[in-house]
């Protein structure tokens, strides 16, 4: 039997096309890291990770303020969002079932579905609205964003551990929390460290909540109670003004953050992919 | 049988102790507070709609249902309306699913279908790695390298099309624009649906492509006319989730949007979205009626995300246990 020209043409068009639909994708990745190396690497220097931005009109300057100011609100977005979440995840894993549980599942994933902007909302009318821009607002705006990612992540990698293991501790006379503490949590130790790793990736991106919350800052913000300036809001506030130099250290910013993002990424993805014999990917 | 299992508990330390004892040896504690952080999620959700509900109290009893339907965003007169940035939210979402969507599940199927394994877990691999590029840094290039190159781009299509050019492609370009929000959107939301819509083709049992192939159908004929009608349902699912992102994306639209609240029938005009007239305005708002209508239009936004978010979920719930069957 012989195909007609016609399908054959059509087969072999579409089954190209897909495959110039998968390049494109591809080459925009390449294409962001490309601009960012080229463009972020050229304006890149020492004084950036040590110096203070300086006025409009001076050159030069750095983010050192922002880098450190990025640091803080993650620590407190890690500290709030990372346990809250885990130990949401283990009760679910472990110990929920039934409506409650989908109860549970359900709103986490609508918390996970709202725009970071709204959190952003949320954090002002609580807390600035009542103690003015701050560090710690900013990092509890990004620690609510982390409680769904480390609840869901904590959840599925449980769950991945053979119920046989819980029998077999529980069969030993452990109790419920010392057999999910000493056996089933190591047996997902990886997934769980890389899912956390993700979750920290994720936020250390976001600018929108920011915005309102830790606001910005042009010097140094002590204590956790100042307004701080971050890496992704200077990135926005810089790369919408019109001056050059200020583009400049936007991409400089820019190449900064997003190589952390990557490389905690890339890190979190390789834990996950040479610890598991069973299931990769 | 019943008493040999009475005296197995009895000796068990832990079988048949007073509540106060097990809570001092750690386990109905541990799992008091892994309860109390499940239940927390449930505290800060409802306290974040009861807080966007009640801050935009004012807003709300002003305009009424009218908010939605009026198209002045006057912060000097204090008459605010939604619907230039319901639209901006809506016609830049479409725009970049009308890129994205072709181009999504066309390297979907490309990397499900015919890609050897290795290859497509290592293009996926780098796909998921746009997806992980954060929305500030996309509109750093949309903003400093996207817009210029339109701004080159457009002119020289106007100049071709000359007088024909439909209405969505009239008046002055200046770059920052509609338009430009929803390729730079498209970049963002591509990964998404690449990302699920090969997860739920690679879920599509086998024998269905082997029956196909059997009966003479070409690669394609068997892709497109068997497998992704047997997964639309994922595919769907993937779209609404990316909707959903786009819709509730703000940095990279705010950046190139160029922020007037206006409404407009071409492209090429600037614009502004839900997210971004958040973004961008928050701060300037002093109080009283203008910070509540931006309230209010976090409240629609919220409102019209968890509707998509819902959908997708149902959808791609129901490919994957049809799958599974």
């Amino acid at each position: 039997m012989k195909l007609s020209f016609r399908r054959k043409a059509v087969n072999a068009v579409m089954l190209a096309s897909t495959g110039v639909c998968t390049v494109i994708a591809v080459g925009l990745l390449f294409f962001v890291l490309g601009y960012l190396f080229v463009q972020g690497g050229f304006s890149l220097n020492w004084d950036f990770f040590t110096k203070l931005p300086t006025p409009v009109g001076e050159m030069g300057g750095g983010m050192a303020n922002a880098l450190l100011g990025s640091a803080k609100v993650l620590l407190i977005a890690t500290c709030l969002g990372v346990p809250i979440g885990f130990l949401a995840g283990v009760y679910l894993a472990e110990y929920a079932s039934g409506a409650f549980a989908s109860v549970i599942r359900f709103v986490t994933d609508l918390l996970n579905g709202i725009p970071s902007i709204v959190i952003g909302i949320f954090v002002y009318t609580v807390i600035v609205a009542r103690s003015g821009f701050s560090t710690y607002s900013g990092g509890i705006a990004l620690g609510i964003m982390m409680i769904p990612i480390a609840l869901r992540s904590t959840e599925e990698f449980l769950r991945s551990v053979p119920g046989s293991l819980r029998e077999g501790a529980m069969a030993l006379g452990a109790t419920k929390s010392r057999t999910i503490a000493t056996v089933v949590v190591p047996a997902a130790i990886r997934g769980l460290i890389s899912g956390m790793m993700l979750n920290l990736a994720r936020v250390s991106g976001e600018t929108a909540p920011l915005l309102f919350t830790a606001f910005g800052n042009q010097f140094w913000s002590p204590g956790w109670t100042q307004p701080t300036a971050t890496l992704p809001a200077v990135i926005y506030a810089y790369a919408v003004s019109p001056y050059p130099d200020w583009h400049r250290q936007a991409w400089a910013a820019g190449f900064v953050l997003l190589t952390l993002v990557l490389i905690i990424n890339i890190t979190a993805r390789t834990i996950v992919a040479s610890g598991s014999s069973h299931k990769s990917r | 049988m019943a008493s040999s299992a009475a005296t197995i508990a009895g000796a068990r330390p832990h079988g048949r102790a007073s509540f106060v004892k097990r809570v001092l040896s750690g386990d109905s504690l541990s799992q008091a507070v892994a309860f109390v952080c499940a239940m927390m999620i449930l505290v800060v959700t409802a306290a974040l709609v009861f807080e966007l509900w009640t801050q935009s109290a004012l807003s709300r009893h002003k305009f009424g249902f009218h908010f939605l339907a009026n198209s002045t965003w006057d912060p000097v007169a204090e008459n605010f309306g939604a619907l230039p940035f319901i639209y901006g939210t809506v016609v830049t979402s479409m725009l970049a699913l009308l890129i994205a969507v072709p181009l999504g599940v066309g390297a979907a199927i490309f990397l499900a279908e015919l890609a050897p394994p290795k290859l497509s877990d290592g293009m996926t691999f780098l796909i998921e790695l746009l997806a992980a590029v954060p929305s500030v840094i996309i509109g750093l290039i949309g903003f400093l390298v996207l817009v210029p190159m339109l701004n080159v781009v457009v002119p020289s299509i106007k100049d071709l099309l000359g007088d024909h050019a439909p209405f969505f492609f009239s008046g002055a370009f200046y770059g920052v624009s509609i338009l430009s929000a929803g390729v730079v959107l498209s970049i963002m939301i591509a990964p998404y649906i690449i990302s699920v819509s090969r997860e739920v083709l690679l879920a599509v049992p086998k024998d269905l492509r082997e029956a196909a192939l059997a009966l003479g159908a070409t690669r394609w004929e068997t892709t497109w006319q068997v497998v992704v009608p047997y997964a639309r349902r994922g595919i769907m699912g993937s779209i609404f989730l990316a909707m959903a992102r786009a819709l509730g994306e703000t940095m990279a639209v705010t950046m190139v949007v160029g922020n007037v609240p206006k409404l407009t029938g071409s492209l090429l005009s600037a614009g502004d979205s839900m997210a971004s007239v958040i973004a961008s305005q928050f701060t300037e708002a002093a109080g009283g009626v203008y910070l509540s209508s931006l309230i209010e239009v976090g409240l629609v936004l919220f409102g019209i995300t968890i509707i998509l978010n819902g959908a997708a979920r149902l959808l791609i719930l129901a490919t994957t246990e049809k799958g599974a069957k």
